[in-house]
């Protein structure tokens, strides 16, 4: 992480590069100006600055440390922007949140927690009945709906620690889709899944963008690339392309190493 | 055994104690299973202790210790949950810190309060057989918030329990219902404190919710189950108890204790077996725990 990238913004010229993506016309679903972060004394985001419009499908990609994580928890709202601005369906994004469906990278509850798929995949419709009382038959339909979409209806009886992580990641995803969100955002979804599995849930995933906003983070810029409409690269500050323009260059840029140049197929 | 069912017909303070096993199992069922699920243990452990200062400053001013107990633990539930929420990278010393802290307060009250003081083993091993009519009543007033409560929220304590951050993006207010829980653990600890003393509060809070665990895969069901292994515990140790004259607190704690061990035994052998069957066979089960995503002699609860 060089000073030098710090200082690059000025060449990541991105309202420009954002109309270039896919479902310009409408308007930007999530909109980040100027963003900066840092714990304590390091900084981890400086000048961000990121559109991403309705229908998209972003994938964020970038070293590790690089802010990726930070970034989404700004946007989700479990982090306040020291600098900057960020607005999610023109709101703060605390007031968007019910908009939002959010897959984790590590699930943050242990294995051996005594509950069902479908009581973890009910979680994810908190907020939108009444706050007091069980759920409604409503909102188990709508889990059946979910599991039935992420093709794992018939775990939902099974207990969350005997999932393989394919599966899991497939449950959270339903978890994030039964909330009837906006905007999916998903941190590094297939990172503890082999390849093929990891295949299977990006076709999930584009089919899903027929009707939802999804952004990605991954730290597997060569695989994400073959899905996403676009990729923002992030290395404290941000430099944004279509798929198309990854090259050696930017990743050289990015990475600060060389890094093997990887074609794309499309 | 015989001889405490016919003491039990003739002295009405064995069946006081009796009930308040029974009262004080609801409590140790529904909360000490999210104190396991959770793994908040220590902090319960530590509110626990710190009520003996309530209960010395109770007993120095002249109220009723008992009501000293519930202030205190609720203070202590805040002031903890308010440390583990605030510094949460020194969380283990300063609950540590105000675990010690609260007893050195109230034994100073203790050692000043005018006459005789052999209450003091009473408050830290319990003695249930002390247990007074009125008691009961606010056992069974304290049980009924208690459950009422969890009922209310259940989803929302599920949540918090299972996974803060998801249940922060859900709009549950995190902060409010992880305290609300830490009072919850703190009534339940006055109530156990009634039974078994408040030294030996964390093995009631755990052992049952842990036995539980060891068999059925639901709250709801961790809760009842560990409600019945509570009322066992109790009921058991205190007829244990009588004829050979043992303290009854002890009793029921090692009673507790015993089929905690033999029940972990157990269920890890019937893990090991299930997952020897399962490598045997040939099928898709096979497959997926030979990739290792599933643990075959993985966590058993």
């Amino acid at each position: 992480m060089s000073p030098t990238l710090i200082q690059a913004p000025s060449q990541a010229p991105s309202p420009s590069l954002s109309q270039a993506g896919i479902g310009t016309g409408s308007q930007p679903v999530i909109a980040v100006e100027n963003l900066g972060f840092s714990y304590g004394d390091n900084p981890v985001l400086v000048g961000v600055d990121l559109t991403i419009a309705a229908g998209e499908f972003l994938g964020l990609v970038g070293p590790n440390a690089g802010g990726k994580s930070t970034l989404l928890k700004l946007m989700l709202g479990l982090l306040a922007p020291q600098t900057g601005r960020i607005q999610v369906l023109g709101m703060p994004p605390r007031a968007a949140r019910r908009y939002l469906g959010y897959v984790p990278q590590y699930p943050t509850f242990p294995r051996d927690f005594p509950i069902s798929v479908e009581q973890v995949v009910l979680m994810g419709r908190l907020g939108l009945g009444p706050p007091l009382g069980w759920y409604r038959p409503a909102d188990r339909a709508a889990v059946r709906t979910a599991l039935a979409e992420v093709e794992a209806l018939d775990l939902a009886a099974r207990r969350i620690g005997t999932l393989s992580g394919g599966q899991l990641q497939r449950v959270l995803l339903a978890r994030a889709l039964v909330g009837e969100p906006r905007i999916l955002i998903l941190d590094e979804p297939t990172a503890n899944i082999d390849q093929r599995v990891e295949g299977d849930i990006f076709e999930l995933l584009a089919r899903l963008n027929a009707r939802l906003t999804i952004l990605v983070v991954s730290h597997d810029i060569a695989f994400i690339s073959g899905f996403v409409h676009r990729v923002a690269c992030l290395n404290r500050t941000l430099i944004c392309h279509r798929t198309d323009a990854v090259d050696g260059d930017l990743l050289h840029r990015l990475y600060h190493a060389d890094v093997r140049a990887v074609a794309h197929g499309h | 055994m015989n001889e405490f069912l016919t003491a039990l017909t003739d002295h009405a303070f064995l069946r006081t104690a009796l009930l308040a096993g029974l009262l004080a199992s609801i409590g140790c069922g529904v909360i000490g299973t999210y104190v396991v699920v959770k793994r908040i243990a220590f902090l319960a452990g530590g509110i626990a202790h710190s009520v003996l200062g309530g209960m010395g400053a109770a007993l120095y001013f002249g109220f009723d210790p008992l009501l000293g107990a519930l202030i205190a633990a609720l203070v202590s539930a805040l002031i903890i949950g308010g440390v583990r929420l605030a510094w949460r990278a020194q969380e283990d010393t300063l609950v540590g810190a105000l675990w010690a802290i609260g007893m050195a307060v109230g034994i100073l009250f203790i050692a000043k309060t005018p006459g005789y003081s052999t209450d003091l083993m009473s408050y830290l091993f319990g003695n249930i057989l002390l247990v007074r009519q009125r008691d009961l009543w606010l056992m069974a007033g304290l049980d009924l918030a208690l459950v009422l409560t969890v009922a209310l929220f259940y989803r929302q304590f599920l949540a918090v329990s299972f996974d803060e951050e998801f249940a922060r993006l859900r709009g549950v207010p995190v902060t409010f219902f992880y305290l609300l829980l830490l009072c919850l653990v703190a009534v339940t600890v006055v109530l156990l404190i009634q039974v078994v003393g408040l030294i030996l509060v964390i093995a009631l809070l755990t052992l049952p919710a842990a036995v539980a665990g060891h068999y059925v895969h639901s709250l709801g069901g961790m809760m009842v189950i560990a409600t019945l292994l509570g009322i066992g515990f109790t009921s058991g140790g205190l007829a244990l108890s009588y004829g050979p004259d043992l303290p009854a607190g002890p009793t029921i704690i090692l009673l507790a204790g015993a089929v905690y061990v033999i029940s972990a035994v157990l269920s890890g052998l019937l893990t090991r077996r299930r997952a020897q069957r399962l490598a045997q066979r040939p099928g898709p089960a096979a497959v997926t725990a030979g990739r290792g995503t599933l643990g075959p002699a993985g966590p058993s609860a």
